[in-house]
């Protein structure tokens, strides 16, 4: 089924402009459960209510405050917060082109991809100059109000977006490793580098299934057939061993699973 | 929406929180062990984000804070906590109801480990993927292990991938070195990611060879050598904090609220700086092994009605509910040959015995409403129905 486009716009190059839609890459697979009253087994609603009445407050009266010191609320009406949003705009503002491995993917936040909105010998003209310029591209917008910083890159022939998180919200992790106290011996590196090379593979994320959201599936599914559901699970022992003695034997293991 | 809404703060200035405080202020959400063929490598793990922004409270237009509350529209009251049960939607309006234990029950074995059994390129992972960042601290005494395999992940710019459970869950990680420093990024399973012609994008098309040569000229007069962080910051809550300071200077629409009324907690209390507990805690780790101490959250149990930031949508959209389907059980093709490492004796951090901001973060990361003013109880008990 196709998705639907969230939003439009287009991407301003010096004296271009890409017109895109923006799908979001990432869809819920969860087994949602909804809130149900006990009793009656009803749907449960959210309701903002007003502690002093016990009344509920309908969206469009409640109003906004913001808590800067302990005892008190500064209110901020909504047309004071309306006024501080971004304004409306369809353009995509072409900030620079870095390398890939110049964003860590710890700043992303969410995946989209960018489809053509029509002109697409040029949409597909973009992502192939990112590809072989190996560059992604990062661009501003405002959609919903919000002003959002994100990364085009070149993914299979399209156009992949993530959203950036806000510079405040990364811990900086510069200086948090640990301190070396012993150094490692050439030997030690050697064994951990053809260890890594004996694992080494291409990722391929068909391999990695997400067993419990499965479990959770199945049980929903027995249930609604009014059956019961058994489940096995096992437990694994272990050896321990120096780091030496360990890195050898692992190659060794790794060597004859390679070999058989 | 791309970025969740705005949620608690950090407080720095809360002295009476920082009596009860342990010196170690960011607690970790897990521990266990990663292992890299037979090595084994005790790690605590810990978010790599810190929350940002102040809750933006809900208030009746008298200016009380308002509290969250479900509603059942069959009795026309609010429910208690005791009559909320879970049920999965198997026909417009029919629900069959699926209690904790059963849940319990499927939840993935009580495994402590991350078996790093593949390495990747670290780059040829897909940012599409990439979901959120841990830091992996050293838990052992000896930091030699460690220290090997980020050398290792480093030098060669790889990644391990492994699976491994997390608060009942399964999750997909590549485990990455920067600096010196372990990190754990989890991934979407493949089923989570669209592809294009999931979308249903347009085939492909040869490029237009002008606007090709034209764009690759615009690279390469706009390439940058790296990511400016000035671009990153929120501007937008910049300009809302200042517009509330300068009222609140002006004594301008400044309500008093009653203790009892003020925010409950905000998650983000205990992670005062994340980077200093990080330090002590690695530096404790040089003397001896230091278990992690999942703490409760009774101090700040009792909570008064209050509201969360923002979006007072209705819980459930049309949109939500079309996906909440389940998804097709697959038969089991994977063969799981395991070889780990010798399970660390500290207790699994359980929904029941993870702290609130714990819970708080998973709640978050599930899109549950209401979160911030839930105790940890209801927070549990939404992530049990949300997950």
């Amino acid at each position: 089924m196709p998705a639907r486009a969230m939003w439009k716009g287009r991407i301003r190059l010096d004296g271009f402009e890409l017109p895109v839609k923006l799908y979001s890459a990432a869809t819920d697979r969860a087994v949602h459960f909804r809130l149900l009253h006990a009793p009656d087994r009803v749907p449960l609603e959210q309701r903002m209510v007003d502690p002093a009445t016990n009344e509920p407050v309908a969206y469009q009266e409640t109003r906004r405050g913001l808590a800067l010191e302990p005892g008190t609320l500064v209110v901020l009406e909504r047309a004071e917060l309306d006024e501080l949003a971004p304004a409306p705009t369809r353009d995509i503002e072409v900030l620079s082109f870095l390398a890939p491995e110049r964003v860590p993917r710890r700043f992303a936040a969410r995946p989209y991809f960018l489809g053509p909105d029509g002109d697409a010998p040029s949409y597909f003209a973009f992502a192939e100059a990112l590809a072989s310029e190996r560059k992604q591209c990062l661009v501003r917008w405002v959609m919903r109000k919000t002003e959002y910083v994100g990364a085009i890159r070149e993914t299979e022939g399209y156009l992949g977006l993530v959203t950036l998180r806000h510079a405040e919200e990364l811990v900086a992790i510069g200086g948090l490793a640990p301190p070396i106290t012993r150094e490692l011996t050439e030997k030690e590196l050697t064994m951990a580098e053809q260890l890594v090379g004996m694992f080494e593979g291409t990722f391929d994320p068909t391999q990695f299934r997400d067993e419990y959201r499965e479990r959770v599936a199945a049980l929903v599914e027995a249930k609604a057939k009014g059956k019961k559901l058994a489940k096995p699970r096992v437990t694994r022992p272990e050896p321990e061993r120096s780091l030496s003695a360990a890195l050898e034997a692992s190659l060794k293991r790794a060597r004859e699973r390679k070999v058989a | 929406m791309p970025r969740s809404k705005p949620t608690a703060p950090p407080e720095p200035n809360d002295e009476a929180l920082d009596a009860e405080m342990p010196p170690v202020g960011a607690r970790s959400f897990w521990s266990g062990t990663l292992t890299f063929g037979l090595v084994s490598i005790p790690v605590n793990l810990y978010s790599a984000y810190r929350v940002e922004r102040k809750p933006l409270r809900m208030l009746s237009p008298e200016g009380r804070p308002l509290a969250r509350r479900y509603y059942c529209p069959n009795h026309a009251r609010c429910v208690p906590n005791e009559e909320i049960t879970r049920g999965y939607e198997i026909e417009p309006g029919r629900f069959v109801v699926v209690t904790d234990e059963e849940l319990e029950a499927v939840e993935p074995k009580k495994s402590r480990e991350i078996e790093l059994r593949l390495f990747v390129d670290r780059h040829a992972i897909s940012p599409l993927f990439f979901e959120r960042a841990y830091v992996l601290a050293p838990a052992a005494e000896t930091v030699r292990a460690y220290q090997l395999l980020a050398h290792t992940l480093e030098r060669t710019r790889k990644a391990g991938v492994a699976t491994f459970v997390m608060r009942g869950k399964e999750h997909l990680a590549a485990v990455i070195a920067e600096g010196g420093l372990l990190l754990a990024e989890t991934l979407r399973f493949f089923d989570e990611v669209r592809t294009p012609s999931d979308i249903g994008l347009p085939e492909r098309e040869p490029a237009e060879p002008r606007a090709l040569a034209r764009i690759r000229q615009t690279i390469r007069a706009k390439a940058a050598r790296t990511l400016d962080l000035e671009v990153l910051r929120d501007h937008e809550w910049e300009r809302l904090l200042a517009l509330a300071r300068e009222k609140q200077e002006a004594g301008k629409d400044v309500l008093a609220v009653a203790e009892a009324a003020e925010e409950p907690e905000s998650p983000a209390a205990d992670i005062i700086d994340i980077m200093a507990a990080l330090k002590a805690s690695l530096a404790a780790n040089r003397g001896e092994a230091r278990p992690a101490t999942p703490r409760g959250g009774t101090r700040r149990a009792t909570r008064a009605g209050t509201a969360s930031s923002g979006a007072g949508r209705p819980a459930r959209s049309p949109k939500r509910a079309r996906e909440r389907t389940a998804p097709p059980a697959r038969p089991s093709a994977r063969s799981r040959q395991r070889n780990g490492a010798k399970p660390p004796a500290a207790s699994e951090p359980e929904l029941e015995q993870a702290s609130r901001e714990v819970l708080y973060e998973r709640a978050k990361s599930l899109g549950i409403e209401g979160r911030s003013k839930m105790s940890k109880r209801a927070l549990a008990r939404a992530i049990r129905a949300a997950s």
